[in-house]
């Protein structure tokens, strides 16, 4: 007789506890408005923006911050919501996939997404998408394994990497090109600028 | 000894002889748009996109105007499942000979309302316009429903590929759009009035009973609407999400269950496969009574994997609602009418009281959780009449208890001539069968229905031979051999629940089969894709060979310290789309393949882009699958319930992928989701071989596996 197999994979804040959390009033700012919600503090951000607020474009992977699906901007920082207690993110800027739906940047990288045709299921791709936006913010020109390094917290299983990699490059690219006015140059024509300082770019996810 | 399942069978033409009205297929609705039905379902492979290009280029109507339905069983043929490669081969045909006949049926209406001859009407965009242009009505006003209403007779002519302007494009999907923008897109994202959400509490192991549960912790959290006891399923329905999930944890800590200790735990138990109790099945014998005397040496193998997941990135889901006696669900399901089926079976009832619809899931590769968690949704939702009730289950569940693919061996005893030439093959397959859908044969075949009754799940089946086979599968070399004795053994003790995934056992038949030959290009002397040559009859085989070797580089590949070349072909069951791969492997503290050129005949291909797309996921796939991928147990459970505990490749480590397609527009399209994984696991290990002079024939290649290759001499 058995309790069950030590599952240590189960998320911490599922663990039972004496005394739950009484339920609380949060007042949260997600994709630049004011919401309030009730719920217990230990609730999970994903579960807020999925439930509570309508806002499912952040999936559900795995609760357990291993895969991605659910990324969020987190006063511009890319930040697994599903791991994220609701207490935690007040008095913080929260912006999902929806949120960043008029941000230059993750529109030209929706437009190579679409043209590269840079997914299969598709289920990876609003945490994919998250990432890559935070990095252009950084980063207009990065090259191929900066972007999979910013891209190494999510996962993708159908094997769409090379297109997400090229994709994401392809709107740098476009974005270089909008910002100087120059045309998009190829791939092999660009400079490499391995070794150049981050940052320096304006903050992502504050109110537009 | 569980009973195993028969096989089941899906015989070619199933689409049409189960769905022969014109009507079944296609519509045409006010607004001048077109209504494409199809039993095949979105598994993110894009088939909905191909399969309406092809409705689109036979009636002559603009791509804009098709609308292919989701799947749902009140409104949609039944075309079984949505496997085995077989969409563009079954659903596509079928769609091509409806919607050539309702294109026929609309210019002889339009002769004879017009008085025209049939031979001077054209359809441009759904209109008939004659010699002189003057349009003589449309599918929108010529066509009533009722004369759809009559089946195919097959003999309209489909138009000659030369004539194509949607089918050989890459036209893009549609779905991408809302999946790109975080719109809601899967099932998972259903939000119906009323909607409660469910959990299951999974037994600890897979043969632990539940003995007895103090539920009143989880009953008194405000949210939770009810908990469902019936055997060993466990499950609890809430108001909200996250209090579902505690309310399980709290269940958890007060159920009690007895144990025991089913799963092998010998380090070799993979190499013990070979022997065990098993259904044993003559793949092929070809026999010459004077081969053995030109036998000069014999290559003896075993070539073997242990159980793989699908893991799907999103885990089941499914929403349920019973209202009265009848249930709907909506379902991530590769097979809407064997689901049907299948909870009719579990419940009792009769299929027609369900209506199963397709809503898309995260790509699931085969045979996952999809139509376990339905069953947990209609288990649920049953306790909550009326009430929608979305089931979505924990990544630990999903790797927990999920069908595996079955671990697998395949023996190889190749006899060779003085030459180092192919003169005799022995190939024996041993693993549990790769088949347990629900819906077959009157058997439920879903978990929660197993563990309601407290009953084990049978063994799994195989698909018969006729249709590929399932650890027979590709388990024939194709190469010129005059003695052949090719046996498939399907184990009948599961240790783990098996169910098929992409590719079936021919991932380990060609694995096993492609290595061989790259040793016994090593006896003879050869080149590795020379030697593949000299016993390669097929022409179109010999075409994709040749084609990956030149766009690799084959011949001209540099010589780098801890660098090898490694290729792999197959075609997969002998019937769908040939595939060779050339990988280039670096092998220094780990395994790594930076590159892999594969070549594809496809035959007539629908959508080329979708077509590349396929083929690039299916390669980095087998490369996860081949470099990383392994499910672990103890003697009482799976113990890789996570993504750390069951690493997949990531961005940083895919290779990069060149895919050449060769063109064969005049030759009839062939299945291509499945083709790569056995030519890249082959590959990648040819690869590591010429890389380090190590030949490892145990998958994954992991650090640890070649250095205990290297041990043991």
């Amino acid at each position: 007789m058995s309790q069950g197999h030590d599952q240590t994979s189960r998320p911490e804040w599922t663990r039972p506890r004496a005394v739950p959390e009484p339920e609380a009033v949060f007042r949260l700012q997600v994709n630049g408005s004011s919401r309030e919600v009730t719920c217990r503090r230990d609730t999970p951000m994903l579960y807020v923006l999925r439930n509570d607020l309508g806002l499912t474009g952040s999936r559900f992977g795995c609760g357990l911050a291993q895969c991605g699906a659910c990324m969020v901007l987190l006063d511009g920082h890319p930040t697994p919501s599903c791991d994220l207690p609701v207490w935690a993110a007040e008095g913080h800027e929260v912006t999902t996939v929806e949120g960043l739906s008029d941000d230059p940047v993750m529109r030209t990288l929706q437009d190579a997404f679409i043209d590269r045709q840079a997914a299969q299921c598709g289920y990876c791709m609003s945490g994919i998408l998250v990432s890559a936006c935070a990095l252009l913010h950084s980063d207009d020109e990065p090259p191929r394994h900066a972007i999979a390094e910013a891209l190494d917290r999510n996962l993708c299983r159908c094997g769409s990497h090379g297109r997400v990699l090229a994709a994401v490059t392809d709107a740098a690219r476009t974005m270089r090109a909008h910002g100087s006015g120059d045309e998009p140059t190829q791939d092999g024509d660009r400079p490499q600028h391995d070794d150049r300082p981050q940052g320096a770019a304006r903050p992502l996810g504050s109110t537009p | 000894m569980s009973t195993p399942l028969p096989p089941q069978a899906v015989p070619f033409g199933y689409s049409l002889q189960r769905n022969p009205l014109l009507s079944h297929w296609v519509g045409f609705p006010h607004g001048g748009q077109v209504e494409v039905r199809v039993g095949k379902v979105e598994l993110g492979q894009g088939i909905v996109t191909a399969l309406g290009q092809i409705a689109a280029e036979e009636l002559d109507v603009a791509w804009s105007r098709v609308q292919v339905v989701p799947a749902a069983t009140d409104r949609s043929p039944d075309e079984g499942l949505t496997a085995g490669s077989r969409s563009i081969m079954d659903s596509g045909s079928a769609l091509r000979a409806v919607c050539a006949e309702v294109r026929r049926l609309l210019l002889s209406l339009a002769s004879a309302r017009s008085g025209a001859p049939v031979e001077g009407l054209e359809v441009h965009d759904g209109e008939v316009r004659d010699a002189a242009g003057t349009v003589q009505g449309s599918y929108w006003t010529l066509l009533r429903r009722e004369q759809l209403d009559v089946p195919v007779t097959g003999e309209a002519a489909a138009k000659a590929p030369a004539r194509h302007g949607i089918v050989g494009h890459s036209v893009r999907r549609r779905d991408l759009d809302r999946k790109l923008t975080g719109a809601p897109s899967f099932v998972h994202d259903l939000r119906l009035p009323g909607q409660l959400y469910g959990r299951v509490v999974r037994p600890p192991s897979p043969g632990a009973c539940l003995l007895d549960v103090d539920d009143s912790a989880a009953r008194a959290l405000p949210s939770v609407c009810g908990v469902v006891r019936q055997g060993s399923f466990l499950g609890v329905v809430a108001d909200r999400e996250e209090e579902a999930i505690r309310a399980t944890e709290l269940l958890r800590a007060g159920a009690r269950w007895q144990e025991q200790e089913t799963l092998p735990v010998d380090p070799d138990w993979l190499d013990s496969l070979p022997g065990h109790p098993a259904e044993v099945s003559q793949v092929e014998r070809r026999e010459d009574p004077d081969a053995a005397a030109r036998v000069v040496d014999v290559h003896r193998a075993s070539y073997g994997r242990a159980y793989l997941a699908h893991g799907s990135l999103g885990p089941g889901a499914a929403v349920a609602r019973w209202d009265g006696d009848d249930v709907s669900v909506w379902t991530h399901t590769q097979g809407i009418f064997p689901l049907r089926r299948a909870l009719a079976a579990a419940l009792d009832m009769d299929p027609d009281q369900f209506t199963v619809q397709h809503v898309e899931g995260a790509g699931c590769y085969g045979h996952n959780s999809a139509d376990d968690v339905a069953l947990d949704a209609v288990l649920l939702a049953r306790a909550m009449p009326g009430r929608p009730v979305q089931v979505v289950w924990s990544r630990e569940d999903e790797f927990a208890w999920e069908p595996f693919s079955p671990a697998m061996v395949a023996e190889v005893s190749a006899g060779i001539d003085e030459a180092g030439d192919l003169v005799t093959w022995e190939q024996h397959a041993w693993s549990n069968g790769h088949d347990s859908r629900p819906g077959f044969f009157g058997q439920p075949g879903l978990l929660g229905y197993w563990h309601a009754a407290d009953v084990p799940a049978p063994a799994a089946s195989d698909p018969s031979l006729a249709i590929g086979g399932g650890t027979g599968r590709n388990a024939v070399p194709p190469y010129v051999v005059a003695d052949l004795d090719v046996q498939a053994h399907r184990l009948l003790v599961a240790p783990l629940r098996t169910s098929a995934l992409r590719g079936l056992g021919a991932t380990v038949n060609v694995f096993a089969i492609e290595s061989a030959m790259d040793e016994l290009a090593e006896r003879a002397g050869a080149d590795p894709v020379e030697y593949r040559m000299r016993h390669l009859p097929d022409e179109r085989a010999r075409t994709v060979l040749r084609t990956a070797a030149e766009q690799a580089g084959w011949y001209d590949r540099p010589t780098e310290d801890s660098v090898g070349w490694g290729v792999g072909y197959s075609r997969y069951k002998d019937v769908c789309g040939y595939c060779a791969v050339v990988a280039r492997v670096e092998a220094v503290s780990e395994v790594r393949v930076t590159d892999l050129w594969v070549t594809v005949d496809a035959g007539q291909v629908i959508n080329p882009d979708g077509l590349v797309n396929q083929i690039e996921g299916g390669a980095i796939q087998a490369a996860s699958w081949s470099l990383l991928e392994e499910v672990t147990f103890d003697a009482r459970t799976v113990t890789s319930r996570d993504w750390e505990g069951y690493p997949i490749l990531r961005f940083a480590d895919v290779p990069q992928v060149h895919v050449t397609v060769l063109p064969r527009p005049d030759d009839p399209p062939l299945g291509v989701g499945e083709v790569a994984g056995g030519p890249v696991a082959a590959a990648l290990a040819n690869g590591l071989a010429d890389a380090i002079g190590v030949r490892v024939r145990r998958l994954p290649l992991t650090p640890e596996r070649i250095a205990a290759v290297i041990e043991a001499g």
